[in-house]
């Protein structure tokens, strides 16, 4: 209360945005900090307030987002009471933050502020909280702030090892089949351009993870694909025929390497990755680099011999040609005059020349996406990657638009989860803020049945959806909608779209069973993915 | 293979460091079969004493992990050679069993002493490696221990750089 008093102040000054769930809060702050380079501040109430901030913290922590929350707490005589809407937050929060603090001194708060936005942003960024108790809130004090910089027990630039980075550019040079893995740390460090001369100055092929996609562009010559279990098929096969892997600011999560015993295991692994507790966490590098991606590129892509990997990189377009010739093959004996889920985002990346900010929620249209827009641009891909977190995307669209605000924001979801946050399509009313929605509807929760047929006899347990009138719901918060089932008429709904001032709600009809291939199965190895 | 391993973690003096600490060993399903803390030879740095059985690679990742921990200066691993380590354990039983002259052979044969003598019970105290106060503990139980209690383990590590020679590289890093 005496913190939402002062803010009432600051109208002019702070933009607050009301939600409508302290989940869609913070989900919001998180598309902010991912398109925006800055860190998402978050308030919420005790008690009950600060506990639905739970899942976004967890999905801020593993997808390393910077946020700075910043909760009520009761009044310090009070705590361990029991007391009115009092909840042990930091307890509950130490696991899933990078960092939090009780405030129970008003003179605490300019010190903690500054250190909570210096620890969110710095390093491997990830999301703090700090719980300040009521009287802490009402007490008077006397103002001075400093801005954070240093703190002893915490060091977020490490230094380079120039001997690590000459071993790494010595397996370079040598290397017949180097294959390169990037993940969001590039954009996280900004470099995207050292990224590309290094890229282009070795003649390696580059394949994203789901966070990376965008830090390097979609139509590069150089880029071959994406990683994982529902990724590209080159490069989840070159991974285990390459001889030198070489992985940037990623983490070699499960969902891309399959099983670990079957991965890359005749290669030899650059790791460059700024958490040191990621290397040798999973894939044990050879040389491991505890490094910020900019400046280990910078000095890498100067230690390197200027370098084409021709034979090389017509593998995996051959590999790429299979792929592409097995899903084809696939889509004409499934012939149906149902939309594809595929169909609906190559046009839209096509309209869009893939330079609009996508934000996805978690399933098969989040793979889709993945797949088949066209990511050229850096921070263009806002989806939950580490946590799978259904839900995200319609409040992470709304926070991405505060943060890009000239940008054309886009948020595909399914229909499941887009039931999950919907009602913040009232902050989208409130606050009147453009953000283009569509929902890919095949009235089941996709992925899991995707999985039930391939893997428990479709057995469809508790997977297909009834939905309500989606046009409907939209027009009761005042937003346009439409809805469309026939291919005939896609290109000029997602145009009516995109054309439309402010925000829109448009739901495609697709096909109800169908699967998201290529996949890595559960426990499978890199190498055996299936094109069908 | 698993073995037992010290863990040492030195902090800044923070509220709740206890538990971010054992929750990183929590997550990975190890159990922690001691834990000790106090003020270390810095003013205001902790240290924190945990013992468990694992695997080098477990440890290792945990350690990785507790130094990812903001208010943490620093963690170390050292397996049972690397270290000279200490437990102190207090054994509480009936007076009267002082008139009998074998509790007074039991507690000089090994090297235990007696902290008070109340005139209903008294305490003794031995420090050394587990089995040694486990030792004792066996040699007591005839008497009937009434109550008993043992520390987590304490530990200085071999090697000679100290602390504070850490701390200046961090700060010199920083």
């Amino acid at each position: 209360m005496p913190i939402y008093d002062a803010l009432y102040d600051y109208t002019d000054s702070i933009n607050h945005v009301l939600v409508r769930h302290e989940q869609g809060a913070i989900h919001a702050a998180q598309g902010y900090a991912r398109v925006s380079d800055k860190t998402g501040v978050v308030f919420a109430t005790s008690g009950p307030g600060a506990t639905n901030l739970i899942t976004g913290l967890a999905d801020a922590l593993i997808d390393s987002t910077p946020l700075v929350c910043i909760t009520g707490q009761v009044a310090s005589h009070l705590l361990g009471t029991d007391a009115f809407q009092e909840t042990d937050i930091i307890g509950i929060s130490a696991p899933i933050t990078k960092w939090n603090y009780q405030i129970t001194k008003a003179h605490e708060i300019p010190s903690v502020i500054a250190k909570a936005f210096f620890i969110a942003s710095s390093g491997r960024p990830g999301p703090v909280l700090i719980d300040i108790t009521k009287d802490a809130q009402f007490e008077s004090m006397q103002f001075y702030y400093e801005k954070c910089t240093k703190i002893r027990s915490y060091y977020p630039n490490p230094e380079l090892n120039k001997d690590s980075v000459e071993e790494a550019a010595k397996l370079i040079n040598q290397a017949k089949k180097p294959f390169l893995l990037i993940g969001q740390g590039i954009m996280l460090s900004n470099a995207e351009k050292e990224l590309k001369e290094f890229v282009e100055k070795s003649g390696i092929p580059v394949a994203s993870t789901l966070l990376g996609l965008g830090a390097f562009p979609k139509n590069h010559p150089l880029y071959v694909g994406y990683l994982g279990m529902h990724g590209d098929y080159a490069p989840n096969i070159k991974t285990n025929e390459c001889d030198v892997l070489i992985a940037i600011g990623m983490r070699f999560d499960d969902r891309v390497t399959g099983d670990v015993s079957r991965y890359a295991k005749q290669a030899k692994v650059i790791h460059i990755e700024i958490d040191a507790s990621e290397l040798h966490k999973i894939i044990k590098a050879d040389v491991p680099i505890h490094a910020d991606a900019k400046e280990a590129l910078k000095l890498l892509t100067a230690s390197i011999n200027k370098n084409q990997h021709d034979l090389w990189l017509e593998e995996f377009k051959s590999a790429k040609k299979t792929e592409v010739d097995t899903l084809k093959q696939s889509a004409e004996i499934l012939h149906s005059e149902e939309l594809k889920m595929n169909e609906v985002i190559e046009l839209l990346s096509e309209i869009t020349h893939g330079e609009a900010i996508v934000v996805t929620d978690v399933g098969q249209h989040q793979m889709m996406a993945a797949r088949y827009y066209q990511f050229n641009k850096s921070k263009s891909n806002i989806t939950s990657g580490g946590l799978g977190t259904m839900g995200f995307a319609l409040p992470a669209a709304i926070g991405a638009k505060f943060g890009a605000p000239k940008n054309t924001v886009i948020a595909i979801i399914g229909d499941g989860g887009f039931q999950m946050t919907v009602q913040e399509l009232g902050t989208i009313l409130q606050s009147k803020i453009d953000v283009k929605i569509v929902i890919l509807n095949n009235r089941f929760l996709g992925m899991v049945r995707q999985w039930q047929q391939l893997f428990f006899e479709k057995r469809y347990s508790f997977t297909e959806m009834i939905s309500p009138d989606f046009v409907a719901l939209a027009k009761a918060y005042s937003i346009e909608a439409a809805k469309i089932e026939n291919r005939a008429n896609l290109k000029d709904a997602l145009l009516k779209m995109l054309n439309h001032e402010g925000s829109y709600l448009l739901e495609v009809m697709v096909a109800k069973e169908e699967n998201v291939f290529p996949m890595v199965p559960t426990g499978a190895s890199v190498s055996e993915i299936r094109l069908k | 293979m698993e073995k037992i391993y010290t863990v040492s973690v030195f902090t800044e003096n923070s509220i709740g460091m206890l538990n971010r600490i054992t929750i990183i060993f929590t997550r990975r399903h190890l159990n922690i079969d001691s834990i000790t803390a106090s003020e270390s030879e810095v003013k205001d740095v902790f240290r924190y004493t945990i013992v468990l059985r694992t695997s080098k690679e477990q440890v290792d990742k945990v350690i990785g992990q507790i130094e990812k921990l903001v208010d943490v200066l620093k963690a170390f691993v050292h397996e049972e050679s690397e270290i000279v380590h200490q437990e102190i354990a207090l054994y509480k039983i009936k007076t009267d069993n002082l008139t009998n002259g074998s509790v007074e052979k039991v507690i000089r044969e090994n090297y235990a002493r007696i902290l008070t003598v109340d005139p209903m019970f008294m305490v003794i105290e031995k420090t050394g490696h587990v089995e040694e106060t486990q030792l004792l503990f066996e040699k007591l139980k005839p008497f009937g221990i009434l109550e008993f209690a043992r520390s987590g383990r304490v530990a200085v590590t071999k090697p000679m750089k100290e602390l504070s020679t850490y701390l200046k590289e961090i700060e010199k890093s920083n």
